[in-house]
């Protein structure tokens, strides 16, 4: 541990002996996962069907000053896939909550952004990727959060202790690169590698219909710049590459009637050239259709990434639509489907998202993703035969 | 003889105007009344149970904890969580109500750990798939509807003042009118029913078991909406009313949003 580190989890005992309980309550919930893959494996190792079970647990207690303790562990068994079997402390925090302040102190999650399809800003949580490629699942990370509400706005101050490395699918999994990302050979720029503190600040403030953000971050980069080595048994591998960089933020959301307006906008130093890069879009919501309690939803955003080199991404130009159909019934039950459509090579994704439940306490989720036309400079080149369905029961208690 | 005709025609219009007149001032005068006697609570936390049934009687149960707060010169700040369903457990709802503009509205989905600005003009939609729509559970700010006086009727052995509310903003409300039914003692609502945009009976709320809280402050613990049209019912069964329990404007910001639970 460093000396931050130390003194963190010192504070964390500390603030936790000093309260007396009020009220605590365990959730969580098993999700059974099954996938099937509509194309043969194009990698040695991989299977063309996989399964797998999660657990998610929260421990919740609350104190009498109305401060909190919150734990959050999660583990997944996978069967194949030896990188997504996995554990994490997804939360372990202590939050102190005075009049017009509040601070977090441990493992938390912080989000950042507007934009339904790619999220450009969102820094503070490395993404758990073997978890779901859309880059919304994230591991916990160690933190100390002071966030001041005031008249003139919410100033939010990060100091992130330790860098939590992105997962990537081991040989035997499905969606990958066709050389295996090594995890266990990580490089950083700084010489602390994932003992180097972080630093971000962010203003956020509501003026009218306006909501935005305004971030800075200082640190280790989330997303590695992946090189390719030889490892010890004389394999090609990736090595993924952590420089230290200085990103802004920006982040819009505007509401128009029944239009929202939202937007993204970096700016990163430090990784290859600097580079900056927006997204930007609206969705405009019919209520009430055909006369009945179902809305649906049209989305349509854009994003240009003027990154370039070794640091890539499948979405440099490309125009993103989706319709979100929500059927307002007891049961929840909502369909959304997206397109992703690449300008320059006229590459698609096509994902569609259905869930609904079943009683108080069950919800089934589908999601297939289809990958169509990959050119081969396109990131999602390796993805091209991993077309897939997915099916997911959850039990909540 | 014309001129005559013309002068009875004067006085029967400008009776008939001045009648309708006075039907509006003194709807409004009941609505206004209304409105006092149930402000002045200052702040409030509950907790509400949500029954929903279908046409054959099959039940699904939410619950929901509620917080309010009443602002000087604007629209009441309110927080509504979800504690079941469990899979959206945790989602909040944070309103600031307007006297007249479209009220402002943001959506807290605790997998993600994200704040949404919502469009409040959804307001005739279903509030989570039951019977009672927004703009129902919304707060009721006089400027938001014009006023007509109906009458007087005996309902459930107490005299009721019926007045006739229409929405002012017409295009998203999802009715033409509402009729309401007060206590001419409290100026307690104990019935509403609610027409379509075209003009057909949609619901009826029925609300009951009333409590006195601070001396002043009357809430009902029962609401029952029955919709006439699909043969659904919500009942809101309404608990732990407790007043004045200290809330700031800052229990109803994006950062409480966030850690409600």
């Amino acid at each position: 541990m460093t000396l931050t580190s130390k003194y963190l989890f010192a504070f964390f005992v500390f603030a936790l002996s000093a309260q007396s309980a009020a009220a605590s309550e365990l959730t969580g919930s098993v999700s059974l996962e099954g996938s099937l893959f509509f194309h043969g494996a194009q990698y040695a190792g991989q299977n063309d069907h996989d399964a797998s079970i999660a657990l998610n647990c929260e421990y919740y207690q609350e104190f009498a000053t109305g401060s909190s303790f919150t734990a959050a562990p999660f583990i997944r068994l996978d069967r194949y896939d030896s990188q997504r079997t996995h554990a994490d402390l997804r939360e372990l925090n202590y939050l102190h909550l005075a009049d017009d302040w509040e601070m977090k102190i441990g493992i938390s999650k912080v989000f950042w952004g507007a934009t339904e399809f790619v999220h450009l800003i969102d820094i503070i949580n490395q993404t758990d990727l073997v978890e779901d490629i859309n880059g919304e699942e994230k591991l916990g990370q160690p933190m100390l959060h002071l966030s001041l509400s005031r008249v003139w706005g919410v100033l939010d101050g990060f100091i992130l202790p330790f860098f939590r490395e992105r997962t990537f699918p081991g040989r035997k999994g499905r969606l990958r690169f066709p050389l295996i990302v090594d995890t266990d050979k990580a490089v950083y720029e700084s010489g602390a590698a994932e003992y180097h503190t972080d630093f971000a600040l962010r203003y956020s403030q509501t003026i009218g219909d306006l909501d935005f953000g305004l971030s800075q971050f200082i640190g280790t980069t989330r997303e590695p710049t992946l090189l390719k080595k030889t490892n010890s048994s004389g394999d090609d591998v990736l090595s993924p590459f952590y420089p230290q960089i200085k990103q802004t933020g920006l982040d819009l959301q505007l509401v128009a009637g029944n239009w929202l307006w939202k937007g993204e906008a970096l700016y990163r130093h430090g990784q290859g050239h600097d580079f900056s890069a927006a997204t930007f879009g609206f969705e405009y919501t019919f209520y009430n259709i055909f006369g009945s309690s179902t809305d649906l939803g049209l989305l349509g955003e854009y994003i240009s990434d003027g990154r370039d080199g070794e640091l890539q991404t499948p979405y440099d130009n490309d125009m993103m639509s989706g319709l979100r159909w929500t059927l307002n019934d007891v049961d929840g039950s909502e369909l959304l489907a997206g397109l992703a459509r690449d300008i320059n090579s006229s590459s698609m994704l096509f994902s569609l998202e259905g869930s609904r439940r079943f009683g108080e306490r069950i919800k089934l989720k589908i999601n297939a993703v289809f990958f169509q036309k990959m050119p081969e400079k396109d990131p999602f080149f390796a993805l091209q035969n991993d077309d897939f369905i997915k099916i997911e029961a959850i039990f909540y208690f | 003889m014309k001129i005559f005709l013309l002068i009875i025609v004067n006085i029967v219009l400008s009776c008939i105007s001045c009648f309708a007149d006075n039907a509006a001032d003194r709807g409004l005068e009941i609505a206004v009344e209304a409105d006092r006697r149930a402000s002045g609570y200052g702040d409030f936390t509950a907790q509400m149970q949500m029954i929903l049934r279908n046409r054959k009687g099959r039940e699904s149960h939410r619950q929901i904890e509620v917080s309010g707060m009443e602002t000087a010169d604007d629209g009441d700040l309110s927080l509504t969580l979800f504690n079941t369903p469990r899979d959206i457990k945790g989602t909040a709802l944070l309103t600031h109500a307007h006297k007249t503009e479209d009220d402002d509205q943001w959506l807290y989905l605790p997998a993600l750990k994200r704040v949404k600005r919502i469009s409040s003009r959804n307001k005739s939609g279903a509030f989570m798939g039951s019977e009672f729509s927004y703009e129902d559970l919304g707060s009721r700010e006089i400027e938001k509807y014009t006023y007509k006086y109906m009458g007087e009727e005996n309902l459930n052995n107490m005299q009721c003042f019926v007045i006739e509310l229409s929405p002012n903003d017409k295009k998203n409300s999802g009715y033409s009118r509402i009729i309401s039914w007060l206590d001419r003692k409290e100026y307690r609502t104990w019935k509403e029913e609610y027409y379509d945009k075209k003009n057909r009976l949609l619901k009826t709320l029925t609300l009951t078991d009333y409590k006195l809280y601070i001396q002043t402050i009357w809430r009902a613990h029962t609401m029952k909406m029955a919709n006439h049209q699909n043969g659904k019912e919500t009942d809101l069964i309404w608990s732990n009313f407790t007043f004045r329990t200290g809330l700031s404007e800052n229990d109803f910001n994006k950062n409480s949003l966030k850690r409600a639970k």
